[in-house]
C-alpha cells in the first residue's frame, strides 16, 4: 500500500487497528488516511459515498469486522451501487487463532461474494499481496482482500500472482486449494514421489472465474479432487468447483471437500489448533488422499 | 429568506405529490407530505453547483421525485410510472437510472455515514461544496447515525449539514413511544454538532438556518406533521401505509387548494 499511496485517489481508513504496522502508510498519506475509529457501519458507508466521488478507498480492520459487521453497509453502499471499495480484513479463516470466534472469518469470502460483483482476492504469499493490490487498483470494482500469513517453506520461489496457479504437478490427485493454507500443502507433498503426489493447484480469485484448460485436463487424467479452503462449506470453494465442473460435464470420479468446521471441540487454540479440527492440516489432508 | 421559491411552487408540488401517489394506489404518503417543503428548499433554495444531496429517509422518494419534476429534471411521464412495473421510481430511490439520485436508500441508517464520505471527499480536494442529508426522526434509532455523528465532528466536517423531518411518528407508534429521543437536540449538540430549531413547514425560517454557517457540522432539526395540509392524515401513523381512496383523494386536493386560496374544488 504504501507503494502506492502516491495514487492521488487512493483514500485508506482503518477501524482502530494498526498499531505498529500501519504507522508507514499512515506517514505516506497523510490527511488521505483516516482511522474511523471503531464504528464499521459508518466506514463503509463514509467509503462509499467518497467512493462515489472518484476516490478509491480502502476500508481496513480485523476480517469479521469488515464484512459481517457492516454487512448491508457492504450491499446497499458498496455492491449496489458497484462502487471501487476496497475491504480489507486481516486474519482470514482462523487467522486469529485463541484470540476466540469472534475474532475468526469462517464465511467472509460466501457471503461476500453472494452480494455479486465483489471481486474477492485471497493472497496466499507475501509476494501475492502487491500484485493483489496492483490488480485491485487496475479495475473500477468493488473487492475484499482477504489476508493471511505466508506458510509456504523457506526457498521457495513464489511464482508471481495470478487467479490460477499450479504449485506442484502429480498423478495421484489434484487439489484445489485456496489462500496461504497452500505453503503448508507444497512442503508437505512437494517432496513426494510424483505417483503418489497430486497436482497443487491455487486459487487466488474468486468466483472460480476462468478456470484454466490444464486443470481441467488435471481432473480428468487423475482419480480424486479434493477442494481444501479455511472457510465453511456454504457459498465457499468447493460448492463453487462442484457447480462450475458440472455445468461444463466434468464428473470426478471422486470428489471430497475438506473446510472449516467451525469449532467441533467446543476448545480455542491456535490456527494450527483449529486447522487440524476440521482436518485441514498437511497431514490430515495427506492421509485423506488415499 | 427564500429567493425563488413561492407558496404556490410548494403547493403546485404538494398537490402532484397527492396526484402521483392516489394514481399509483400506495401509501407512505404521510412522509412525504411531511418532508416536501423540506425537499422543496434544499433544492430550489439552499443547494448551489458542487453540492450533494442525499436522501437518507428513503421513504419520502416520492417527494423527492416530484421535487426533481418541480426542477425539471423528472417529466410527468416518469411520475406516471411511480410505483408500476418497469419504473425507475420504485418506491425508495434506485441505487442507478437516476443521475440525482446518488444513493439508494430505503434502509435507514446510511445516508449520514455516506454524506460524511461526500462531505469529505470535498474537504480532501479542498472544494467548497456542501452536503445536504435529509433524515427521518425515527432512523435516529439506528446505531449508525451515532457512529457518523462522532465521525463527523471528529474530522471536523463543517461543510456537512443534515436536515431532520421531525414528525414525531415512526413505523408502530410516535418516536415518543417508541424510542423516545426527546430532547434530540440536547443530544446532537453533545456530539458536538451546531444544532438549530425550526418550523419545518415555514420554508423561509428552514432556509435562514441552513444558510447560517458553522465551525462545525450542522443539524437544522425542522418539526413537521406528518401529512402535512390534509386534515385526516395530520399526525395519523396510519397516512405511513394507508392508499388513498377517490374521495379521499379529492377531500384531501381540496383543503390543499383551499389552504392555497385557490378556488377550484376539482381534482387533478
Amino acid at each position: 500500500m504504501v507503494a502506492v499511496a502516491e495514487r492521488p485517489d487512493l483514500v485508506f481508513l482503518t477501524g482502530d487497528l494498526g498499531f505498529m504496522a500501519l504507522e508507514p502508510l499512515r506517514d505516506a498519506l497523510g490527511a488521505r488516511f483516516i482511522n474511523a475509529g471503531v464504528a464499521e457501519q459508518n466506514m463503509i458507508g463514509v467509503a462509499a459515498g467518497l467512493a462515489r466521488d472518484g476516490w478509491r478507498p480502502w476500508a481496513y480492520s480485523i476480517a469479521p469486522f469488515v464484512y459481517a459487521r457492516p454487512y448491508e453497509q457492504l450491499r446497499n453502499d458498496v455492491a449496489m451501487h458497484s462502487l471501487p471499495v476496497t475491504m480489507v480484513g486481516n486474519g482470514g479463516g482462523y487467522g486469529y487463532g485463541v484470540m476466540g470466534a469472534t475474532h475468526h472469518a469462517l464465511e467472509d469470502y460466501g457471503a461476500v461474494l453472494a452480494l455479486g460483483g465483489i471481486r474477492v482476492l485471497v493472497p496466499a504469499f507475501d509476494t501475492d499481496v502487491s500484485q493483489a493490490v496492483a490488480s485491485i487498483l487496475g479495475q473500477s470494482r468493488p473487492a475484499y482482500l482477504r489476508l493471511g500469513l505466508d506458510e509456504a517453506p523457506k526457498g521457495f520461489e513464489r511464482p508471481p500472482f495470478a487467479p490460477w496457479r499450479r504449485l506442484v504437478e502429480g498423478d495421484a490427485a489434484t487439489i484445489l486449494v485456496c489462500g496461504p493454507l497452500a505453503g503448508g500443502l507444497f512442503a508437505a507433498l512437494g517432496d513426494l514421489p510424483r505417483e503418489r503426489r497430486p497436482n497443487l493447484w491455487l486459487v487466488s480469485e474468486l468466483p472460480l472465474d476462468g478456470m484454466p484448460e490444464a486443470f481441467l485436463a488435471d481432473v480428468g487424467r487423475t482419480p480424486h479432487l479434493m477442494a481444501v479452503e479455511e472457510h465453511v462449506v456454504t457459498g465457499g470453494v468447493g460448492e463453487r468447483l462442484a457447480r462450475e465442473l458440472l455445468l461444463r460435464g466434468v464428473a470426478p470420479r471422486r470428489f471430497t471437500h475438506r473446510c472449516a468446521l467451525g469449532y467441533p471441540s467446543g476448545r480455542y487454540g491456535s490456527q494450527a489448533f483449529h486447522r487440524r479440527e476440521s482436518g485441514l492440516d498437511a497431514a490430515s489432508i495427506l492421509a485423506a488422499l488415499g | 429568506m427564500p429567493n425563488r421559491l413561492t407558496r404556490d411552487d410548494l403547493t403546485r408540488a404538494r398537490l402532484r405529490l397527492l396526484q402521483m401517489h392516489f394514481e399509483a394506489g400506495v401509501g407512505h404518503i404521510g412522509g412525504n407530505l411531511s418532508a416536501i417543503d423540506l425537499l422543496m428548499a434544499i433544492h430550489h433554495e439552499l443547494m448551489q453547483e458542487g453540492d450533494a444531496f442525499v436522501l437518507s429517509k428513503g421513504h419520502s422518494a416520492g417527494a423527492l421525485y416530484v421535487t426533481l419534476w418541480t426542477l425539471g429534471r423528472l417529466e410527468d411521464d416518469d411520475l406516471t410510472t411511480f410505483h408500476r412495473n418497469d419504473t425507475l421510481l420504485a418506491a425508495h430511490p434506485p441505487p442507478a437510472g437516476l443521475a440525482d439520485v446518488l444513493f439508494a436508500t430505503g434502509s435507514l441508517g446510511h445516508g449520514l455515514p455516506l454524506s460524511c464520505g461526500l462531505a469529505l471527499s470535498r474537504r480532501l480536494r479542498g472544494e467548497a461544496g456542501r452536503v445536504w442529508c435529509l433524515m427521518s426522526d425515527g432512523e435516529w434509532n439506528e446505531g449508525s447515525n451515532w457512529e457518523a455523528l462522532i465521525f463527523a465532528r471528529q474530522q471536523g466536517l463543517a461543510n456537512l449539514t443534515v436536515i431532520v423531518d421531525l414528525n414525531g411518528l415512526q413505523g408502530f407508534g410516535t418516536t415518543a413511544e417508541v424510542a423516545d429521543l426527546r430532547p434530540l437536540a440536547t443530544k446532537l449538540r453533545d456530539f458536538g454538532w451546531d444544532v438549530e430549531e425550526v418550523d419545518g413547514h415555514d420554508v423561509a425560517a428552514v432556509v435562514a438556518a441552513a444558510r447560517r454557517g458553522s465551525a462545525a457540522p450542522r443539524a437544522i432539526l425542522a418539526s413537521t406533521t406528518k401529512g402535512r395540509g390534509v386534515s385526516f392524515m395530520e399526525g395519523k401513523v396510519e397516512w405511513h401505509y394507508l392508499p388513498l381512496t377517490p374521495e379521499l383523494y379529492e377531500q384531501a386536493v381540496r383543503e390543499v387548494r383551499i389552504a392555497a386560496d385557490i378556488p377550484s374544488a376539482t381534482a387533478g
